[in-house]
């Protein structure tokens, strides 16, 4: 095991710069380091880029793939936060409702906003998306989390049933959305719904980073009392920890970053649940270096699929949703497998 | 001292404890003993603060348990119940390290590392140390958990006194094993700890036990030293099991026979 190795996090370091500069370079306009360093200087000398490959790095591709990161490495952080909630490592935000959830509430937004009222839209400005998103979100995972909870602890088959039923629920709302919408609307539910960065700006970048900076630092703080949760809800209880008031408010944090990632960049399956466990591999699971290495291998990782995305069908784009599902529904098949979930009759915790 | 007043429980319209008022003495090992079902466990999670849907008084150090905290009762009070199981992969230092979260707020410092050095030899659990927890025995679980326990109140306090409360902690342990965690609860056994342990074993516990504590259908059955109270009317009373008591020829204690 790499547990030991004082060079993992350097290696992660390290890797997440590579990936980053790499997408900054390539896609349907390749720009040149020597490119990104002057339109860096005349960003900060005040002056408008020189050229259209400045252009490019600064206005598109820097707070893409910036946004990209941050979205990557919330991802993962949820998965593994949710997985230390529910105690189980099959867990991630597109299971448990938080996905579908904030893309029902977004999808309010793209069809109902022309018939709020303009005071209260003047008021929200720019928030109005991710607070939907952030309230679907919330209440789609609080209501398969309290309905998949027995009597003592949360056990995976009702919770898979349960996300199931609320997934469809939420699904059959925000297609309900797109049905009466109007055409561009409806367009841009379908497009969320996959995920895409190509709306990417620095406003975005500026809300998202910032919640995902608070939120990330909270999360590290209670990563001792996520550990002792892991022994059971006595235990951490014996160890002097309140499970119920650190659940609601891990809860609520996770819920608060995806829903605002989700409201931007729309639904990214899978990734919460390929990170973690990669690193569980890896590192094994005390949260003091599982949340930090996700963060770095989350946003190395999705920064990753979206420059596949990109190229792929260059200049056209796949929707990166379709490429993390596309590796993360074996992973998640392969850890059913391993944890004897398939074989299970019903109702068994593993 | 730990005290119990007038423990009242009920879940589901069932009362599973009645009237049970106990006070725990530093400076000596008590072993509640009972059949399944009378309340031993009940009892156990009532008093290390599990539950709170309890009437009645639990006092430590003559302070209202609902007065202290959480956290600042895990600092002096360790419980050791049966069997958790981990549902990731945790090393055996990491889970034993879970004893000094009490202790710290982020980090662990020189004085946690060496509590868990100490622990760990103490256990024999020095080849285990960089093993995947998931992979252990029972036995192994049980040592790793033990450990983890008497990490967390490896010093005692600088007033009042420490607790240790052990649920059945000999099950899946062969006899050494057996004999050993009891011999290390009795190693810390001095005049500012609490010890108190439910247990399966009667013969065991009159080995180890300074003092006895009979539940029986959520009453209290009876109470005191060993030599005092065992006889074979008592115990019929509460398992229903008729028994021979004899002399043990080795330590002149009492001795359970089957019969």
């Amino acid at each position: 095991m790499l547990r030991q190795n004082k060079f993992f996090f350097p290696v992660l370091i390290i890797l997440l710069l590579t990936v980053l500069i790499c997408a900054i370079a390539f896609g349907a306009v390749e720009i040149l380091p020597s490119e990104m360093y002057w339109a860096v200087v005349h960003f900060f000398q005040g002056k408008d880029p020189a050229n259209i490959y400045e252009g490019v790095f600064i206005q598109l591709r820097l707070p893409r793939v910036l946004l990209c990161a941050i979205t990557g490495a919330i991802l993962s952080v949820s998965g593994v936060l949710m997985q230390g909630l529910f105690r189980n490592p099959i867990v991630e935000p597109g299971l448990v409702g938080t996905s579908s959830g904030a893309a029902l509430g977004a999808s309010i937004v793209f069809v109902l906003a022309g018939t709020f009222s303009p005071a209260f839209k003047s008021y929200i400005g720019p928030f109005l998306l991710p607070l939907f998103a952030f309230l679907g979100a919330l209440a789609a995972t609080y209501t398969v989390y309290s309905l998949a909870k027995n009597a003592k602890q949360v056990s995976i088959m009702s919770l898979l049933l349960v996300g199931i039923a609320v997934n469809a629920v939420c699904l059959s709302g925000t297609g309900f959305m797109s049905y009466i919408a109007r055409d561009p609307q409806a367009r841009s539910i379908t497009f969320w719904n996959l995920g895409t960065f190509s709306g990417a700006s620095w406003l975005q970048v500026l809300i998202v980073g910032t919640v995902a900076a608070i939120i990330f630092l909270l999360s590290l703080r209670y990563s001792k009392q996520l550990n002792a949760l892991l022994l059971g809800e006595e235990e951490a209880t014996y160890l002097g920890i309140d499970p119920d008031k650190l659940k609601r408010k891990i809860m609520l944090l996770n819920t608060a970053m995806v829903s605002v990632a989700t409201a931007f960049v729309g639904v990214i399956s899978f990734m919460g649940l390929i990170v973690p466990h990669v690193l569980r591999l890896l590192i094994g699971s005390d949260n003091k270096k599982l949340l930090p290495a996700s963060m770095l291998l989350g946003a190395t990782l999705l920064t990753l699929a979206d420059m596949c995305a990109r190229l792929i069908l260059a200049p056209a784009e796949v929707p990166i949703g379709i490429i993390t599902s596309l590796i993360g529904a074996p992973v998640f098949i392969i850890l059913l497998k391993k944890f004897n979930i398939l074989q299970q009759k019903g109702g068994g915790n593993a | 001292m730990l005290k119990t007043i007038n423990i009242n429980y009920t879940i589901a319209k069932k009362q599973i404890l009645k009237n049970i008022s106990v006070d725990f003495m530093p400076g000596e090992f008590a072993m509640i003993l009972g059949p399944n079902g009378s309340g031993k466990s009940s009892f156990l999670k009532i008093f290390s603060g599990e539950t709170s849907h309890f009437s009645g008084g639990v006092l430590y150090n003559n302070i209202p348990l609902k007065n202290i905290s959480k956290e600042a009762l895990a600092k002096y009070r360790a419980v050791m119940s049966q069997q958790p199981e981990l549902s990731f992969p945790l090393t055996v230092e990491e889970v034993v390290m879970m004893g000094r979260y009490p202790h710290f707020t982020f980090s662990p410092n020189k004085k946690d590392f060496s509590v868990c050095e100490e622990v760990i030899d103490l256990m024999n659990l020095h080849a285990f140390k960089d093993r995947n927890y998931m992979t252990l025995s029972g036995g192994e679980k049980q040592r790793v958990q033990y450990a983890r326990v008497l990490a967390q109140i490896w010093e005692k306090p600088s007033e009042g006194c420490r607790y240790l409360f052990l649920d059945e902690p000999l099950n899946n342990l062969d006899i050494n094993y057996q004999q050993e965690f009891l011999q290390i609860a009795k190693k810390l056994k001095d005049d500012n700890t609490v010890l108190v342990a439910v247990m399966h074993d009667i013969n065991l516990a009159i080995q180890h036990a300074d003092t006895l504590i009979f539940l029986k259908e959520g009453e209290l059955a009876a109470k005191g030293k060993p030599k005092e109270i065992l006889t074979a009317s008592l115990i019929e009373k509460v398992f229903g099991v008729r028994t021979t008591i004899i002399n043990n020829p080795v330590t002149n204690a009492p001795l359970l026979i089957y019969t």
